[in-house]
């Protein structure tokens, strides 16, 4: 009952968001978004209490087919719901913080719609549900980043990013008709086949290593293009750069997190032997990854863009850990998952504050800003850190289970890997440098510092960045039972 | 029975209602009437030739069976038939005299519709798609005085009477074939020993045959006529033409080959393959080139019936299984997703005077619920999940894959990934480009067409949403 309410409230909301307008339906958006933290955080009490048995919900949805609507929470799906429930409400809040938006209440109806999207996601425990929510997801976002952008090139920029995401997806159902025709027994009607995940983890035990082998490209094609990792990115800096800035939020700090959470739960364990065949390339085009998203994050000029590369070359790390297979790099994945999404919505969230008081994200046209914004300043830097992974932050905690997970899977991988956090301090001090310190620019004398409300989305996140830095033993203990079991079906 | 008999009186009634001097009671007329048909044929659901009397006479039903299939599918032609029907308000306001004839001509073709699902006999299916066919070239070139819908209306004539003319060529080789013209007595002629030296003339009719249907439902490489004609036709019939003769079609082809000639599959069951490849292929890739948003609905109307030959590809044994039930699906969801987009296409191209991707730029900012529906029509057309399209490219894939033709899923799945892209195109023009100058009034629409088209939503959202109401039905 408790999954279904966190699954579908964020519709129910959204539906109503049509008939309110202006304060009103600001209030609904915000108001709902709480709700369904509080109720998140009252699941995962629950959950800490009384363990998952109470979360699963399995209805019939397509009997003849064998397809039921099955969702359940473990500690794994825990971990990304609170991470989707604590960010859309400063989500949210930044889209208040534009005024120029037209036709504000259909852009927080597509926000809370995303939100119910991307919970399905994280909690549906049937491969065909987990498809529906998959695409669910994806039409809201493609709006939200198209319909509000300012930039002369949205079109052609959330065509590619449409195009690419539905065509990796096309792929994954591809290979899961594939799984589920192996199914069952097999004969005539298609009621007697199902998509139950655990159905799938047996149907994919069954197969043999060739076969594994290109059912793994189906279904990891998808995921592939969604984290993304190097070569299927290109869609992603241009995509995060020209957004406005909630639903570049919403793509990278929460739906980059469906394909990693993809990997865990519907492709390690679903082919093993396919996944330890291409292990090492995965391995290769994820460091690949980390390297030249870093390289191109020194370059850039534009904040937004340059927080997109780096948030390419960390999503290339939490990759590598995931495909390390050790349960060190799992555990390490998801700590980094949260830390991330709490991040890279930080480093947005000033980006953003900068735009729209300078009007510019050039790092050339900025410049000596840290004078008249202590508030910022130290935001910004807090942000920055955690990302730079420092210790005390959760990217430390984070970026060091997972370089911890790549090294025991090889050595030179580790060391080559490591690089990444070097690479993002002289990039992220960069642009830090650029922007609020060095010589005076054109707006030092006028900007002004972050207001109340402004503060007020920063705290949970600053909070969040130390909660995760000193006690990730909240969240390692939530998820290790789920890991543990995730490694046990891939045979390690 | 009952529908196809009401359907032709109260056609004909509705040609005497053309005396009157007002035409507004017209449209209501049809609409009660097709509504009542409507009820009528689901009271038939699971009641197989029950009616007592006439229609139960062997003389009728060894002509026209009356069952779930048949319901089924004279179901879905009855319901687009009745969800059209809103959108034919402008000719009532523009005062059109010949009116209770487009009408009569609709409700007639209905029944040759009907009858295609319910034939049991192979003169049957020839008289219901000339009913249907005849119908539909008047109607093509019921714009008198536009160049194009003549053209449209010679163009479906001449190239359909010569489809005509090689189906019937082939029923009567069968027939000479197996000497019978009942479906099950035809496949009970082609299982005879007996008339095994009779093969080639068997095997050259069932071409024909696939040739002479393949035409209508345009299937490559017998399509050429689609895009002209789908173009010159006015909106509205086109509309229909797009949709009851592709579902009748369907129904029949299927039936066809699934109850009469499952002995001959090595004939047909390749030629059905190469077909569903080259009208996957020639529809997507012809819809991607288009401007017109009118042509890219001709060309994917063809790609759609790619897809609906994938499912006769999987239709083996009978008629209630994966195939039939992805068929029903795949009809229903395509039926409704057309009238909606069919339906918004006229509206703006009736007040804009385009029917290009341009002309429904800005639609989102003018009118959000029409800009809403022809989005939600262009998904579910492209097959993207929370609307009906997806689960009928859904059901018809894993039929077909289950008899394990994976590699021809495949390339319907990458056909699809095509189909994305130009399904995508109003979308865009729609919500991200501004309306062009000069030309950017908000759509007049009537409260009755809104509501028409909010229905259409729904129906293609609750298909995705709840799939398992109607999936399972055959």
């Amino acid at each position: 009952m408790l999954t279904a309410f966190l699954v579908f409230f964020p519709l129910a909301a959204a539906l109503l968001l049509h008939f309110a307008k202006g304060a009103a339906a600001r209030a609904l958006a915000l108001g709902a978004s709480f709700l369904e933290l509080a109720v998140a955080v009252f699941a995962a009490i629950a959950y800490a209490r009384n363990g998952p048995s109470g979360f699963d919900l399995n209805l019939s949805w397509i009997p003849s087919a064998g397809i039921n609507f099955h969702l359940g929470i473990d500690g794994l799906s825990l971990c990304l719901v609170l991470l989707t429930a604590t960010l859309v409400p400063i989500i949210l809040a930044t889209a208040f913080r534009h005024e120029e938006y037209e036709n504000p209440g259909a852009f927080y109806a597509l926000v809370l719609f995303m939100q119910t999207g991307l919970l399905g996601v994280f909690t549906s425990l049937d491969a065909f549900v987990f498809y529906f929510f998959w695409e669910v997801a994806l039409i809201p976002i493609y709006f939200l980043a198209g319909a509000w952008s300012r930039s002369e090139r949205r079109i052609p920029i959330t065509f590619k990013f449409f195009l690419y995401t539905i065509i990796g997806s096309l792929f994954m159902l591809a290979g899961f008709v594939y799984l589920y025709l192996q199914t069952g027994p097999g004969a005539g009607s298609l009621a007697a086949h199902s998509s139950d995940i655990q159905a799938f983890y047996a149907a994919g035990k069954q197969l043999g290593a060739s076969e594994q082998s290109w059912v793994f490209w189906l279904i990891f094609a998808a995921f592939a293009v969604k984290m993304p990792i190097f070569p299927f990115h290109t869609w992603q800096p241009d995509t995060y750069t020209e957004s406005p800035a909630p639903a570049t939020m919403l793509l990278s700090g929460i739906m980059l997190k469906m394909g990693i959470y993809g990997c865990l739960r519907w492709l390690l364990p679903v082919v093993p032997l396919g996944v330890s065949q291409w292990q090492q390339l995965v391995m290769v085009l994820a460091i690949i990854g980390i390297i030249y998203g870093a390289i191109i994050a020194i370059r850039q000029r534009d904040m937004k863009r340059l927080i997109a590369y780096s948030s390419l070359s960390h999503v290339g790390l939490m990759i590598a850990g995931v495909f390390s297979l050790k349960a060190i790099g799992l555990q390490g994945a998801v700590v980094q998952m949260l830390a991330h999404g709490v991040n890279v919505v930080g480093m947005f969230l000033v980006a953003d504050a900068i735009e729209r008081r300078t009007g510019t994200r050039d790092l050339a046209d900025l410049g000596g800003l840290t004078r008249r914004t202590p508030l910022l300043s130290v935001c910004f830097l807090v942000m920055l850190l955690s990302t730079v992974a420092l210790p005390l932050t959760g990217g430390f905690v984070g970026e060091f289970l997972l370089l911890a997970g790549v090294y025991e899977f090889n050595m030179w991988a580790g060391a080559v890997a490591g690089l990444t956090i070097i690479f993002s301090a002289v990039y992220l001090l960069r642009m830090y440098q650029r922007a609020m310190l060095g010589p005076d620019s054109a707006y030092s004398d006028t900007i002004t510092d972050l207001n109340g409300k402004e503060l007020f989305m920063f705290v949970p996140l600053i909070a969040l960045v130390f909660w995760l830095g000193l006690f990730p033993g909240t969240f390692l203990h939530l998820s290790e039972p789920a890991i543990s079991q995730i490694l046990t079906l891939v045979g390690r | 029975m009952l529908p196809i008999v009401l359907l032709s009186v109260f056609g004909i009634v509705n040609l005497f209602l053309g005396f009157l001097r007002s035409n507004r009671v017209l449209l209501p007329f049809a609409l009660v009437v097709l509504a009542l048909v409507f009820g009528l044929n689901l009271l038939d659901w699971n009641h197989a030739g029950s009616l007592p009397g006439l229609f139960d006479s062997p003389y009728v039903a060894q002509m026209l069976t009356v069952n779930n299939y048949s319901v089924a599918f004279s179901g879905i032609v009855l319901l687009t038939a009745l969800v059209l029907l809103p959108f034919s308000r402008s000719y009532v306001a523009a005062g059109e005299p010949n009116l209770a004839e487009y009408y009569s001509l609709l409700l007639f073709s209905l029944v040759g519709a009907i009858m295609m699902v319910s034939y049991n006999h192979l003169i049957m299916l020839f008289v219901g798609i000339e009913i249907l066919s005849i119908s539909m070239y008047c109607l093509a070139g019921s714009d008198k005085r536009n160049v194009r819908s003549n053209e449209a209306a010679l163009k479906y004539f001449l190239q359909g009477a010569f489809a005509t003319g090689i189906l019937l060529f082939g029923i009567a080789l069968v027939y000479g074939a197996t000497g019978s013209f009942q479906l099950d007595g035809l496949a009970a002629g082609i299982a005879n020993p007996a008339n095994a030296s009779l093969q080639p003339m068997l095997y050259v009719g069932v071409l024909m045959m696939v040739i002479g249907i393949g035409f209508k439902v345009s299937a490559a490489p017998f399509h050429f006529w689609t895009p002209d004609v789908y173009e010159g036709t006015p909106t509205f019939f086109t509309a229909f033409m797009s949709t009851v003769v592709k579902t009748a079609g369907f129904a029949a082809f299927l039936k066809l080959l699934v109850v009469a000639l499952p002995g001959t599959s090595a004939v047909w069951l390749p030629t059905i393959i190469a077909m569903c490849v080259l009208t996957l292929l020639l529809g997507n890739v012809g819809a991607a080139v288009q401007t017109s948003a009118k042509r890219m609905l001709a060309y994917s109307s063809v790609s759609h019936a790619g897809y609906l030959l994938l499912g006769l590809v999987a239709g083996r044994g009978q008629l209630s299984g994966p195939a039939a039930q992805g068929i029903f699906f795949y009809s229903l969801a395509y039926s409704i997703a057309t009238v909606a987009a069919f339906g918004v296409l006229k509206l703006v191209s009736a007040q804009r005077q385009r029917e290009d991707y341009a002309g429904l730029a800005g639609l989102a900012r003018t009118n959000p619920l029409l800009a809403f529906v022809m989005t939600v029509a262009m998904l579910s057309l492209g097959g993207i999940p929370l609307t009906g399209g997806f689960f009928g490219k859904f059901f018809i894939f894993t039929a077909v894959a289950g008899q394990g033709y994976i590699w021809l899923v495949v390339f319907a799945v990458l056909m699809s990934m095509v189909g994305i892209y130009y399904y995508l195109r109003p979308v865009i023009a729609m919500y991200l480009r501004p309306a062009e100058p000069g030309n950017d009034a908000p759509i007049v629409v009537d409260g009755f067409q809104s509501a028409t088209l909010v229905l259409l939503a729904v129906l293609t959202l609750v298909l995705g949403i709840l799939p398992g109401f109607l999936s399972g039905l055959l």
